[in-house]
């Protein structure tokens, strides 16, 4: 039974059913192992992921599940062999929680990619139990995923970098969009593109905004730095734009035509897709070979580049705009969530509103 | 008044063209420009058929211009050539690829990327500078920039080795691009025809281990025994395609028709990548999970620039990589198009002009 199987009482939020609403729910984590150390969580971001989860959308959700994987908190307990954290630090942690630490992949820090990943929610864990996420008062976690958050980031707004900040970090260094003076453009001005946005200005790139809504265009060059803002269903304005980007990052969680932004990239440009629609998107292949372009995936990022995401935000001021809720508004989010009416993420006030009853 | 194809310029050609999209070829009266400055003009020896010269012949791809005289895989002997002329001299042996101009200046042309420049001219087919259209090498003379023109290694056959013009650059290009030619590297070649073959022959020459994919086991013995191939996929075998799950480094499609993508996405280790370098005309159903789950890429790739086909030319000559060819002669075109369609050829057709091809 999910409420006894592990030793340290737990409580939060969780959904039953397809509905994907939250509800009250106790639950356990384990004792703190050795390399253990137990969070209080403070806050947690909203990621639309934790949204898809919670409706099954993408097949795979076992009920009941407590989603949140943008964690911050402070160290309540240290296991014996843990010597990169003490009681109080402030901490994060992200989307994966374990992995097998020995194979090839995870010898290289990309524990994200291994084989035997386990995920903070959803998963099952080494011990046989499901893992339970963020929305939850604590949480138990192997020291190899746990990270330091800079000092001089505020621990709400630097709650969502743990996933959207790593999800468009790492491919921005993987293909290569850290040359200063090139031509990135963002797809999707959401959680994850908001923050590519900050990043690629940040790593000096002219930074494009690409999106549906004429409305996001003013905050997108006011407020975030934007170059410029292209409303991709306008013709006129994408056709004046093609050839002219060298990488775009697609943030959009929706099945959507690649065409176009295949267009607007340059000769051997590069578009990186981190966005989770439910069914297969439509690859024209012609743009590809004639304008050798390619169209590259990657998921999240391994612990020691989470880091270094976290330690480049802290040089550079980097925070998710944020709108903070308690957590009995979680439904409520899901639902604007699902309209994109968020500017750009909600975060959890748990440590506040998370009482047990 | 306009001038037709036998009065535009002042040199007589010959060669045989398709009229119409039935791709039906006949012998065709032309004429060549004469040799400028920059120009070197040689007697064509030999052509390659490629698939693309089929497409064009019967205006598969919406931009044929006819008549059509199409052979994109020329080797030959030069004649003359222009005043500024220093690569070449009378005598030499040179070859024609796919690209007879380019603007020169862009981006990617002082790249050594003709191949992406937007004012790319195709060596038949297209408007050229003068505004006349180019024939191809399915004719008995040429006349190209000296810097569309490749050097052909004294020790590299003229015959065999024309469709290393087209059907060598397209898979040597993106095997470097993508890093691809790395010792010990897994890779997977879809599709044993013209691309395919030369594919498997290249990279092997690389030293990279490689498997066909292929939808006919009939093709097994000969990738392995006459190729070198170290293993062969039946891509309809769910077994084989399962057992064989997450081993590929990278995969060269050179599959032309529509197909899944998915099976071969699902052939690819982590931070594995595909390119595409056959064109399906319809887009392919990109699923997007494993993509991302696994960082995995999918590129494409068009033949190559021309310094980097004279450098494929010479690898080509020092590693003795060879096509697989059949010689045929110029009349006997049509039916050779008509067993290409039907893949019924190991693995390219190359026309004997310089025996075959007579004025009428």
């Amino acid at each position: 039974m999910a409420g006894t199987e592990n030793s340290q009482k737990s409580f939060g939020w969780a959904a039953t059913d397809t509905s994907g609403l939250l509800f009250p729910f106790h639950f356990s984590r384990r004792e703190n192992g050795s390399d253990d150390v137990t969070i209080k969580i403070l806050y947690c971001g909203v990621c639309h992921s934790d949204l898809h989860s919670v409706k099954n959308e993408w097949g795979f959700t076992n009920y009941p599940i407590v989603p949140g994987h943008e964690i911050v908190g402070l160290v309540t307990k240290t296991g014996s062999d843990v010597k990169k954290f003490k009681v109080g630090d402030r901490v994060g942690v992200g989307v994966i929680v374990g992995s097998c630490k020995t194979c090839d992949i995870c010898q290289q820090d990309l524990e994200n990619y291994c084989p035997k990943v386990i995920f903070t929610y959803n998963s099952k864990d080494q011990d046989g139990t499901k893992t339970y996420g963020g929305y939850s008062d604590i949480i138990v976690v192997d020291q190899r995923f746990v990270l330091r958050i800079p000092d001089n980031l505020s621990s709400g707004a630097c709650a969502p970098l743990l996933c959207a900040g790593i999800t468009v970090y790492s491919p921005m260094k993987y293909y290569g969009m850290t040359e200063p003076g090139k031509h990135l453009g963002v797809a999707g001005l959401g959680g994850l593109g908001h923050v590519a946005v900050k990043f690629g200005k940040a790593f000096g790139l002219k930074v494009t905004v690409i999106s549906t809504s004429p409305k996001k265009e003013s905050e997108a060059i006011n407020r975030l730095g934007a170059d410029s803002f292209l409303v991709s269903s306008d013709p006129a304005q994408l056709k004046a734009a093609m050839g002219t980007m060298d990488f775009i990052i697609d943030t959009i969680a929706a099945v959507h035509p690649l065409a176009p932004l295949l267009g607007l990239l340059k000769m051997n440009g590069k578009l990186v897709t981190v966005g989770l629609p439910d069914k297969p998107l439509e690859l024209p292949i012609f743009p590809l070979v004639l304008g050798r372009k390619l169209v590259g995936g990657s998921d999240i990022g391994g612990m020691k580049e989470t880091q270094e995401m976290l330690d480049f935000c802290g040089k550079h001021n980097i925070i998710a705009d944020i709108e903070m809720i308690r957590i009995d508004y979680i439904n409520t989010a899901f639902e604007r969530l699902a309209k994109s009416d968020v500017r750009y993420r909600f975060v959890i006030d748990v440590a506040n509103t998370l009482a047990s009853n | 008044m306009a001038k037709s194809p036998e009065t535009e310029h002042p040199l007589k050609a010959f060669g045989w063209a398709s009229r119409d999209t039935s791709g039906f070829f006949s012998p065709f009266k032309f004429s060549r420009r004469a040799t400028g400055e920059h120009d070197v003009q040689f007697k064509v020896l030999y052509c390659g058929v490629c698939h693309s010269d089929l497409h064009m012949a019967k205006n598969e791809w919406g931009f044929s211009q006819y008549p059509l005289v199409p052979g994109h895989e020329i080797v030959g002997e030069v004649t003359e050539v222009g005043s500024k002329v220093e690569k070449f001299k009378v005598g030499d042996k040179v070859g024609v690829g796919c690209l007879v101009g380019s603007c020169r200046q862009c981006d990617q042309c002082t790249n050594d990327l003709e191949n992406y420049c937007d004012k790319q001219i195709l060596t038949y087919s297209a408007p050229y500078t003068d505004g006349t259209i180019t024939y191809g090498g399915y004719s008995n003379l040429m006349v190209a920039d000296e810097h569309f023109v490749i050097r052909w290694p004294e020790n590299l056959p003229l015959d065999i080795g024309a469709p290393l013009l087209c059907a060598g650059i397209t898979t040597y290009s993106p095997l470097r691009y993508y890093g691809l030619d790395k010792p010990g590297l897994n890779v997977g070649i879809v599709g044993l025809g013209g691309l395919g073959h030369v594919a498997v022959k290249f990279a092997k020459a690389f030293g990279t281990k490689v498997t066909v994919i292929s939808t006919s086991i009939n093709k097994k013995k000969e990738a392995i025994e006459q190729l070198g191939a170290d293993s062969f996929l039946v891509s309809r075998d769910p077994e084989e395609m399962k057992a064989a799950a997450g081993t590929l480094d990278g995969i060269i499609d050179t599959v032309s028709a529509s197909h899944p993508l998915l099976p071969l996405i699902s052939l690819l280790k982590p931070h594995g990548k595909i390119v595409v370098v056959g064109a399906p005309e319809k887009p392919l159903e990109l699923p997007v999970f494993p993509i991302i789950i696994g960082r995995k890429v999918i590129g494409g790739s068009a033949i190559g620039g021309i310094k980097e086909t004279q450098e494929m030319i010479d690898f080509a000559a020092k590693h003795n990589i060879l096509p697989d060819v059949e010689i045929i002669p110029i009349d006997y075109i049509n039916t050779a198009m008509d067993r290409l369609l039907k893949s019924d050829v190991k693995y390219r057709f190359v026309i004997d002009i310089a025996k075959s091809l007579k004025p009428e």
